[in-house]
């Protein structure tokens, strides 16, 4: 044990343990997360994703701000009970405009993942209100308060300004969907408004909350929910198998 | 003069804080300012009424130990809050009406989930981790704290810190990362808190009377570094607005991924374990009144494992999105890991030989003997789980769930909470506790409340892992989601009785040190010998 005599000299020195400590527990990190960065096999060239229209950018933060992640995932392991029950395994690309990542640690409730469409909106209304009036056996909170919350304009120019700061994180906003997020933000909620998936392909535009004139914090959070993995087109993808 | 600094510095953040909570664009960040301008408002009076007045010079021959008597009351208030909001969301769990309507969403589990995780990691655990440090590294380098009165900012900004986070979540203000929760303002409150805790750390052991550093400050200072650093990459986000809570995290997708569990992992590598290893060998030896059992193992131990740690980040991600390179990297450290963990319970457990029969005499080493015990039964389990196969089984159930808590609350709590048994009546100069009877309830009611709490998680969490996987002879899914979460409601009530019990023992905790602090009275100062005249 010669080599731990030499111990003396590091724990004498109050600079050196700490550099050296230091020194060690970075080695970790740079390995496992740098390469993600540059990798080009970390994320897969899918057709579809795109980034989110501004009242699914509320939704998504509404989704956040509940804390809905403490009990739900969003991904689906390539495992057979999980494709059978929840549908296409997730991939990576699928999240890639998630700031940050909505995976989750813990499946108190279902995955949402590939939640969209896979439901109707009434059912989602009513679901969100008295989750235990269609699903006796759950144990979800009631979120009934989202219908009575109005959204305004200042929350359509704070979700404008949110996608300020994805764009210079380098989402692909145009100069013309920067212009319209207002516009967008409400339109979405309205099936009889300028079409809001010229912008985003693939978004729904509807009444979400059933409640005409008004957009609800509800309208936004099924409009994200109605979303959520409907986005790839998984007959164009090709598994990469050294992935 | 230095005072009149302090003093514009102060009244400039009052002012600056209160012009922002006039514009605030949202509630928490209206609440956060009114806190900010509070709390220098209260600092500026506190100043201002002592100036002028001489400065007290610090005898550079004492211990500072006045921020570790707040520190060791603000562990036991912040353990309390802690247990009581686990109980609440368990209850909530199992009887969902407790999730009420009237609180709008404002007392849903979803809120109240990040509110106790914090509670119980950051405030209570952080609490105990800065008090103790600044315990153990004033006695282990014979000097006083040094940087004057930072100490105090230590303390008093971390509290700022717990309280901004807290009212944060409950308002809905989250990053949506789980355990680094707080926005941006907190993050760099926290930041600048931390560097002047590593800075009044280090400096008194740069300035230390004895040559070698103890193995508790190796520990002591690997987390303080190491969470630093985590806390600062996992956290890099820019705010939407510098007048509002909300910011865009830089990281996205997978890469956030990994950098949040590589935060999230080492959270309990080095909050959790490198700085309650730093309790460990202090506070173990002392009680047993006997040497560390092993001077290499310890130094085998530390170095292997804050290597080892960082890596073990991956086996959260099993079988997701993240490439499979970086999962089986995960999951071959998380397996190694298994090795020096266990030497730091050997080298705690074996510092008792020679002193078992302590064991039956005095509760407090009993607690910390059994907080070792389940730090080692941790550390198999924990290994165990990130292999894949078994992660594939485990991974999004109640298991997980049993795993953090025999850890948290038997390994964490249990050695809090015999620290806080040895430094009360140190710190407040008494003969000894109000009661080692309590001690002894207080044991028993937590040990058995763990017990209760990891078996019933292992049970659901193992059966819901099955009946999502269980299918029939024609190959079709036997279990609806719904099935399993009401097969788990037998268990989830045995876990609120767990964690009630392992709260009243923390309850009776807070009223054996009241009893003690305020009880008996002051301690004779040992009469030094009087040469005979």
């Amino acid at each position: 044990m010669g080599i731990l005599d030499h111990h003396k000299k590091i724990e004498t020195h109050a600079t050196l343990l700490l550099v050296l400590s230091f020194l060690v527990v970075t080695i970790g990190g740079i390995v496992q997360i740098v390469p993600l960065f540059y990798l080009d096999n970390t994320i897969e060239e899918v057709e579809g994703m795109r980034p989110y229209s501004p009242l699914e950018i509320k939704g998504r933060e509404i989704y956040l701000r509940e804390g809905c992640y403490n009990c739900h995932s969003q991904m689906i392991r390539p495992l057979r009970d999980e494709v059978e029950r929840y549908g296409h395994y997730s991939l990576a690309a699928e999240s890639m405009y998630d700031h940050p990542f909505q995976w989750g640690s813990k499946r108190t409730g279902p995955d949402l993942a590939r939640l969209g469409g896979r439901y109707s909106d009434d059912w989602h209304v009513q679901h969100m209100i008295a989750p235990q009036s269609v699903v006796p056996e759950s144990i979800m909170p009631s979120y009934g308060f989202m219908m009575n919350r109005e959204l305004t304009r200042q929350d359509a120019e704070h979700v404008r300004d949110i996608m300020r700061v994805y764009r210079t994180l380098g989402h692909p906003y145009t100069d013309e969907m920067m212009e319209l997020a207002v516009e967008d933000f409400f339109a979405q909620a309205d099936e009889f408004a300028d079409p809001v998936d010229e912008r985003y392909p693939g978004a729904q535009q509807r009444v979400f909350d059933g409640q005409e004139g008004v957009v609800t914090e509800m309208d936004a959070i099924i409009a994200y929910m109605q979303m959520l993995g409907t986005l790839v087109d998984f007959d164009t993808f090709v598994p990469d198998a050294s992935r | 003069m230095w005072d009149y600094i302090k003093l514009a510095v102060l009244g400039g953040i009052v002012v600056v804080a209160a012009v922002a909570a006039s514009m605030a664009r949202d509630l928490p960040y209206l609440v956060h300012m009114l806190a900010i301008m509070l709390a220098s408002a209260i600092t500026f009076i506190w100043v201002l009424r002592r100036i002028g007045e001489p400065v007290p010079v610090a005898n550079e021959n004492e211990y500072m130990d006045g921020p570790i008597r707040y520190g060791v009351i603000a562990t036991a208030f912040w353990g309390v809050i802690g247990f009581l909001a686990g109980v609440f969301i368990a209850a909530q769990l199992t009887w969902p009406q407790l999730n009420f309507e009237w609180a709008q969403g404002y007392l849903n589990f979803g809120r109240l989930r990040p509110l106790h995780t914090s509670a119980v990691i950051f405030a209570f655990g952080g609490n105990a981790l800065i008090a103790s440090a600044f315990y153990v590294v004033q006695r282990t380098s014979a000097a006083r704290l040094w940087g004057g009165g930072l100490a105090w900012f230590v303390f008093w900004g971390y509290q700022l810190f717990i309280v901004m986070a807290a009212t944060g979540y409950v308002l809905g203000s989250t990053q949506g990362n789980e355990y680094a929760e707080p926005e941006w303002l907190a993050d760099l409150w926290l930041t600048i808190v931390w560097v002047a805790f590593l800075l009044v750390f280090m400096g008194t052991i740069i300035k230390r009377r004895e040559p070698h550093i103890y193995v508790a400050n190796w520990f002591y200072m690997a987390f303080i570094i190491t969470v630093a650093m985590l806390h600062i990459v996992n956290n890099v986000s820019i705010p939407v607005s510098l007048l509002g809570s909300k910011s865009v995290p830089v990281w996205s997708g997978v890469q956030s991924a990994m950098i949040q569990w590589w935060y999230g992992h080492n959270a309990v590598g080095f909050f959790l374990t490198a700085g309650f290893l730093g309790m460990m060998y202090y506070f173990i030896p002392k009680q047993a009144e006997r040497p560390v059992y092993s001077y290499k193992l310890s130094i085998m131990h530390f170095w292997a494992l804050i290597f080892l740690y960082i890596w073990a980040g991956p086996h959260h991600l099993h079988y997701t999105a993240l490439p499979d390179w970086a999962q089986t990297l995960g999951m071959t450290f998380s397996i190694m890991l298994w090795m020096p963990s266990w030497g730091g319970m050997i080298n705690g457990l074996m510092t008792l030989s020679g002193a078992w029969d302590k064991l039956r005499t005095d509760p407090i080493i009993r607690m910390m003997v059994v907080a070792v015990g389940f730090y080692g039964m941790a550390t198999f389990e924990g290994p165990m789980m990130s292999i894949r196969a078994v992660n594939s089984l485990s991974h999004y159930t109640d298991w997980t769930v049993g795993h953090v808590h025999s850890a948290a609350l038997g390994w964490n709590g249990m050695i809090t909470f015999g620290m806080l048994y040895y430094l009360v009546p140190k710190l407040w100069k008494r003969d000894g506790l109000y009661s080692l009877r309590l001690v002894s309830w207080h044991f028993w009611l937590a040990t058995i409340g763990i017990v209760l709490y990891a078996a019933s998680m292992w049970v659901t969490g193992i059966m819901e892992g099955l009946m999502w996987r269980e299918v029939d002879a024609q190959g079709f899914l036997v279990n609806s989601f719904a099935d399993t979460v009401a097969a788990k409601y037998p268990m989830y009530v045995v876990r609120t009785l767990g964690g009630t019990l392992f709260l009243i023992g923390g309850v009776i905790m807070c009223y054996n040190l009241w009893k003690t602090v305020v009880g008996s009275s002051e301690r004779k100062p040992a009469t030094s010998p009087v040469p005979a005249e």
